[in-house]
């Protein structure tokens, strides 16, 4: 049996990866795929819980979280095709029209 | 059974609040009306009030009527009621009298000034306050009429407030009496520390229970504050300097208000608390000497004035200093005789010195005056009964009065005070016949000036001197009676009379006196033995009297009307010493360079400069500049780019969950 700590640790550090790439990187999708790491290593937290405490509850929240995270790619690509079709570029610095 | 007094002050107060709020849109004759009409009011009832109050059984005087409590604090509480004895009725009828003819001469002297509704609203106003400085059953009360004719003073002096130096003369009475009336306000303060009251009855009851005081004690420091109060509001040594500035205001208001009544409230208020003064003759002595030193000081000033009215006032110092020497050698009888007479006389003086300045068109420089009794000879006539009067010629009122204070001092056993007093009075009569010859005799000057001068009171087109109308010559009339008859009240027992006037105020300052035993020192003298014991002694000093007055009527007489040429020469040969009293002794420079000078730094380089400026603007402007500076590094954060943002919540989340760790591992 694999300790619960274990499973925190590499839920922190895939969270972080996703919080550094996230700040660090400039192209959208890459920030997209960050934000969906995040979620992740949420999720992985959840189940992880879940199992040590043989709780149900976590496991119904990792499936709202993933219907969540499906429905906001389908949004967010679209955003993204748009943006590109528009600005020509993926970005982010470059798409800041509502910044004064 | 209520006199219903409360009504006399209030109708001055009325037709201030008419003629002051709705006035400005008034013609002349309706603010005439309201003015003059609630001024009458007043003194008609003050008139009936007097018939009621000799009427009254002796044993409900005084007569006090209580309204309503002012206000109550812990034990202490002041109300408002009226405390009607012999001695503010006398101060009543001379009050509303000859403040109902000054209103009366001013319809015609103001005739042509601007601001005319706010001149008569002023001049009511300060009826009222002084109608209730001399009614007011306590000390608080008293107060606010104390304080009340100090405002509207200020206000009249400064009546023409566009001319710099009638404003700065306005501020000077008004900052001046400031520092009298701290002395006074720190009295009541004892009183009400010792005595826990302030009504006139109950601190009288309170006082008698005292024995004299040999050596300073309290009641000699209440005495010596409450004098420094009088010496503030009526001009004595060491404060008199705002009276001679104050006749920048308009000439009728120096008649009303820095001649016959506001300056004597000083007077009124020590003989009112003759009982603490009774029991403390050191303070007693304090107001004697102040009394003769500004008595004699004053008259040796107005010798040298040019400015008719400077030395109307001079005198009006020298004469209230008079009252105080009589007050000072606890003769209040004879203190408040004069300031009666002085009342009719100085308002008759000042009168007809505004009707000379009217008919010349402003001029108030007597060398650019003379031999006016042809051009308006019925003013002649009253000034001459005036300036009789006052220099102390019998039968004329001020002979009487002052004599008698003389005379009380004497008995008094001051015979120092006396020798200065006596003096003076030649002296007054010297300045006084000076004015007078000046003013109406030899050939007129006024011509060859005519170009240079600058109006005082800027009247109309001016075509020589002329006689001032009949609204101006009648109350000058009634008061020349008065100032001729108004003596007779006190003719003294050694001239046949029978000091009535003395006899009549007896109550107010013996009753208290009479109720502590043994309390009457030898010092002072009763009137009962001094009459009749010496009554050629008096004779012989009522001799002397007339005599000073003579003297200065021949000097007056030799150097300005005989030998014209010998003054000058004689300012010449004094050089120096001319010089100095011609400045008035430079006692204004003194306070300047003494008192207002280092004021005046200390408030610029501390106050201002130090503790306004640097620190508490300085407070204020850092913590501004503080928080823009902080706000200058603040302002970075809001970049508007989403991922800086994300780095700041990062950035909390971390030291949140640092912080939480670091709890939970502790």
């Amino acid at each position: 049996m694999v300790p619960l700590s274990y499973y925190l640790v590499l839920s922190a550090i895939l969270f972080a990866c996703g919080v550094a790439g996230f700040l660090i990187k400039r192209n959208i999708i890459t920030i997209f795929m960050s934000i969906e790491l995040m979620l992740n290593a949420v999720n992985l937290t959840f189940v992880a819980f879940a199992a040590e405490l043989r709780a149900l509850s976590g496991h119904v929240f990792v499936f709202f979280v993933m219907v969540v995270a499906a429905a906001e790619a389908a949004v967010g690509l679209a955003i993204i095709i748009s943006v590109f079709r528009t600005r020509e570029t993926l970005n982010v610095d470059r798409v800041n029209l509502l910044k004064l | 059974m209520s006199l219903h007094l409360w009504i006399i002050p209030l109708l001055p107060l009325a037709g201030a609040a008419i003629n002051g709020l709705l006035g400005k849109r008034f013609p002349k004759v309706l603010v005439n009306a309201i003015a003059l009409g609630t001024t009458a009011a007043a003194f008609a009832y003050a008139l009936w009030v007097a018939v009621q109050f000799l009427g009254l059984p002796a044993d409900q005087v005084p007569h006090v009527e209580r309204y309503a409590t002012w206000m109550t604090a812990g034990t202490f509480s002041a109300e408002y009621g009226i405390y009607l004895d012999q001695l503010s009725l006398v101060m009543l009828l001379v009050v509303t009298s000859v403040g109902f003819l000054i209103h009366i001469y001013s319809v015609g002297y103001m005739e042509h000034e601007g601001g005319y509704y706010r001149y008569f609203a002023y001049l009511n106003i300060f009826m009222f306050f002084m109608l209730t400085l001399v009614l007011a059953n306590n000390y608080l009360l008293m107060f606010v009429g104390w304080e009340g004719v100090g405002l509207a003073s200020y206000l009249l002096i400064g009546f023409w407030f566009l001319k710099d130096s009638a404003a700065n003369a306005g501020k000077k009475a008004f900052i001046t009496n400031r520092v009298g009336d701290f002395g006074f306000l720190i009295a009541l303060f004892l009183l009400i520390k010792h005595f826990g009251t302030l009504q006139y009855d109950s601190v009288f009851k309170a006082v008698t229970a005292y024995p004299v005081e040999a050596s300073a004690g309290l009641l000699t420091a209440i005495g010596l504050l409450m004098m420094m109060g009088a010496s503030g509001k009526s001009a004595q040594i060491p404060l008199y300097v705002w009276l001679p500035d104050a006749m920048e205001g308009p000439t009728p208001v120096s008649a009303l208000i820095h001649a016959a009544t506001m300056v004597t409230a000083g007077v009124y208020m020590v003989a009112r608390s003759n009982p603490v003064f009774n029991r403390a003759p050191l303070a007693l002595t304090a107001v004697a000497v102040i009394g003769t030193l500004t008595a004699i000081f004053a008259a040796s000033i107005g010798i040298l004035q040019t400015d008719i009215k400077k030395v109307l006032a001079y005198s009006t110092v020298s004469q209230l200093g008079y009252m105080f020497l009589g007050c000072g050698v606890a003769a209040y009888g004879a203190g408040i005789f004069h300031l009666m007479t002085h009342a009719f006389f100085k308002a008759l003086l000042f009168l007809s010195a505004g009707a000379i300045i009217h008919g010349l068109g402003g001029e108030q420089d007597m060398r650019h005056m003379g031999g006016l009794r042809q051009y308006m000879p019925k003013t002649f006539w009253c000034m001459t009964i005036a300036t009789f009067t006052i220099a102390g010629f019998p039968p004329l009122a001020a002979f009487f009065s002052k004599d008698e204070i003389l005379w009380k001092t004497w008995a008094s056993g001051n015979h120092a005070l006396w020798l200065i007093g006596i003096i003076a009075a030649a002296m007054t009569s010297f300045y006084m016949f000076r004015l007078w010859f000046m003013t109406f005799f030899g050939e007129y000057r006024g011509a060859e000036a005519e170009d240079a001068h600058h109006g005082h009171d800027t009247h109309d087109s001016h075509s020589g001197p002329h006689e001032s109308p009949m609204i101006m010559i009648v109350p000058l009339m009634i008061l020349a009676v008065l100032s001729f008859v108004g003596g007779w009240v006190g003719i003294p027992a050694a001239l046949g009379g029978s000091d009535r006037f003395d006899h009549f105020l007896e109550p107010v300052f013996h009753s208290t006196a009479e109720a502590a035993p043994g309390t009457e020192t030898a010092a002072l003298p009763s009137e009962g033995h001094a009459g009749h014991d010496d009554t050629s002694t008096e004779l012989l000093f009522m001799g002397i009297s007339v005599g000073a007055a003579a003297i200065g009527f021949l000097g007056a007489w030799f150097l300005y009307y005989k030998r014209t040429d010998l003054p000058a020469r004689m300012a010449k040969s004094a050089g120096s010493l001319y010089a100095l009293v011609l400045d008035k002794y430079r006692i204004d420079e003194l306070y300047g360079a003494a008192v207002i000078r280092p004021i005046v730094l200390a408030s610029t380089n501390i106050l201002w400069k130090g503790i306004d400026a640097t620190l508490i603007d300085g407070a204020v402007n850092e913590s501004a500049a503080g928080a823009q500076d902080v706000s200058d590094g603040l302002r970075h954060m809001q970049s508007g780019s989403i991922r800086s943002y994300a780095g700041w919540v990062a950035f909390g989340a971390a030291i949140v969950i640092a912080f939480m760790v670091w709890k939970g591992v502790r």
